[in-house]
């Protein structure tokens, strides 16, 4: 059974700077994802572009302040505010992070990493339930892109993350970029992390642009920037799961230093010509 | 371990502390493949914080920033980030204290009237973002009878705001976002600036005198008739048609179903 309703084809980021290039025309795009809580407000020009990608394109929506790693319970209210605009727009698929954004009544505007402790899964699994219970619908968890570790994490985060979906009925959203920046940060081997990943539960997959600087000590420390084009050892890492896994609805996220809309566009087709290939070599696809 | 934590303290409230404090260690068990305490690696997450944050108010208030200059206002804007985080996800809100922020922050002093240029723009965002409504036409007040008028009800659109001022603010917003052209103002006098969205466009406008106090009481919910009565006991010179020419270009008024009212959009 597929984890989200997206299409099999690759999607963009929407910006709103795009909204004439991309309402002047049909893309040849399959899906458009926008971040929840911008489209919180009353009404107004947001809601508006939103509409008419609803109308025209499958939706994905996306939050970055649901605060699912956190110790503290979900927040009521956004809660609410993510059902109502669930059910406004009835996207195709709903997606947050396995991070934490809010502590004691702060809001940190990032996403933030946890121990990954069995008290820490416990209360991610309830965070879940509790968020699809609210939403009446299943959604999909994302794996981190993160710059530090903790001394007292006892789990690897591919079997958190398989834990925590196996327990909730939730999907994963497998984010290439933060995977070969993760690994790189903590100088591991990210096709060892994939072949750890359990794939049969990714519903959607996220490529993104990064920048790699250097650390205090010298070793490599990439940024998950979200401002420059793919890097061809993350389009490397697509290919690898496409094949193993066949054609997945893949995000092209540009959030920083956004370009025209035809450098994004041509991003996402690149996506689509990898999906294209690895369609045609698949030799089971979902038929679902 | 580095050390037992205090009973009280978890890994996320030393995380979170010392994201916003840099005076602060890397908390103890964070850890990376290289370093027991691996501070420009945590400095990132400080970093996204901070920059993320003052990105949000420079996004939000750009002629405030234009006024106050580049230097100055990142300067005032990391110390409202670090004093006022936000509270709520809902990050194109973030800001909206940040004009009484900067109306007590004493190096902006020599600025009087930037606080009310921020406070011109905190409300934009607002009025961008508030729900849509349908405002309300002279053609579709024309068919009430002249002496029904003076008992009728308006509604304030969602997006109106108004921002009084002792300078001429709404001058001064103009010239600093690009709306016309920066030239000395001859005639520095307050003005009151009227904040809508009668489409999908912020629209500032300057109201005529004594509008603040016909619109407030209008918002109250008192007939047109007391209204205009207030606003003229409190200035001599206001003027009805006037007002109402200024809340219909603005289309400040929304229509309702109630007879006897209307709503300003």
């Amino acid at each position: 059974m597929r984890v989200s309703q997206l299409p099999l084809s690759a999607g963009a980021s929407f910006k709103p700077e795009h909204f004439a290039a991309i309402s002047a025309a049909p893309q040849p795009l399959g899906f458009f994802e926008v971040h929840a809580e911008n489209y919180m407000g009353g009404g107004g020009i947001p809601h508006a572009q939103l509409g008419f990608l609803r109308e025209h394109y499958a939706l994905s929506v996306h939050g970055v302040g649901l605060n699912i790693g956190s110790t503290e319970p979900l927040d009521r209210a956004h809660l609410a505010r993510l059902k109502e605009l669930c059910h406004l727009y009835q996207p195709e698929c709903f997606s947050e992070h396995l991070a934490w954004s809010s502590h004691a009544g702060i809001f940190f505007n990032d996403l933030l990493p946890l121990p990954y402790t069995e008290r820490n899964l416990r209360s991610v699994i309830d965070h879940i339930d509790d968020a699809q219970t609210a939403l009446g619908r299943r959604m999909l968890l994302e794996n981190p892109a993160t710059y530090v570790r903790f001394e007292e994490s006892t789990i690897p985060e591919t079997e958190f993350l398989a834990t925590i979906a196996r327990a909730t009925g939730c999907g994963l959203l497998l984010d290439l970029n933060n995977v070969f920046v993760a690994a790189r940060n903590h100088a591991t081997s990210a096709s060892a992390y994939l072949d750890a990943f359990p794939l049969d539960l990714v519903g959607e997959i996220h490529l993104a642009g990064h920048f790699e600087t250097i650390d205090g000590q010298g070793s490599p420390l990439c940024i998950d920037a979200h401002g420059t084009p793919v890097i061809e050892g993350v389009f490397a890492l697509f290919d690898s799961v496409i094949a193993r896994a066949g054609p997945l609805p893949t995000l092209i996220e540009w959030d920083n230093d956004v370009p025209d809309w035809p450098v994004l566009r041509s991003e996402a087709l690149a996506a689509q010509a990898r999906l294209d290939r690895a369609g045609s070599l698949h030799a089971a696809p979902d038929a679902a | 371990m580095k050390g037992p934590r205090d009973a009280m303290q978890t890994w996320q409230s030393d995380f979170a502390s010392a994201v916003r404090d840099p005076d602060l260690a890397v908390p103890p068990d964070v850890t990376s493949h290289n370093s027991d305490a691996p501070g420009e690696r945590f400095a990132v997450y400080r970093n996204n914080v901070m920059v993320g944050l003052v990105s949000a108010l420079e996004a939000r208030f750009p002629a405030t920033r234009k006024i106050a200059g580049e230097d100055f206002f990142k300067g005032a804007a990391k110390l409202f980030a670090a004093t006022k985080p936000p509270h709520s996800p809902l990050m194109m809100f973030y800001g909206d204290a940040f004009p009484a922020f900067l109306a007590d922050f004493e190096p902006a002093q020599e600025v009087p009237y930037l606080a009310d240029v921020a406070r011109i723009e905190a409300a934009r965002t607002r009025a961008y973002h508030a729900a849509d409504a349908k405002p309300l036409t002279p053609a579709a007040l024309a068919g009430s009878l002249p002496d029904t008028l003076a008992g009728m009800r308006f509604i304030l659109h969602p997006s109106v705001e108004i921002v009084a001022s002792n300078y001429p603010i709404v001058t001064i917003w103009a010239m600093n976002s690009g709306e016309i052209d920066l030239a000395p103002i001859t005639d520095w006098r307050g003005e009151d600036a009227l904040v809508s969205r009668p489409g999908f466009d912020v629209e500032v406008r300057p109201l005529p005198a004594g509008a603040k106090t016909f619109l407030q009481n209008l918002a109250a919910g008192n007939p047109l008739g007391p209204a205009a009565a207030a606003a003229l006991a409190g200035n001599a010179s206001f003027d009805l048609g006037a007002n109402l020419a200024a809340l219909f270009a603005g289309l400040a008024i929304e229509m309702t179903n109630q007879p006897n009212e209307a709503a300003l959009t």
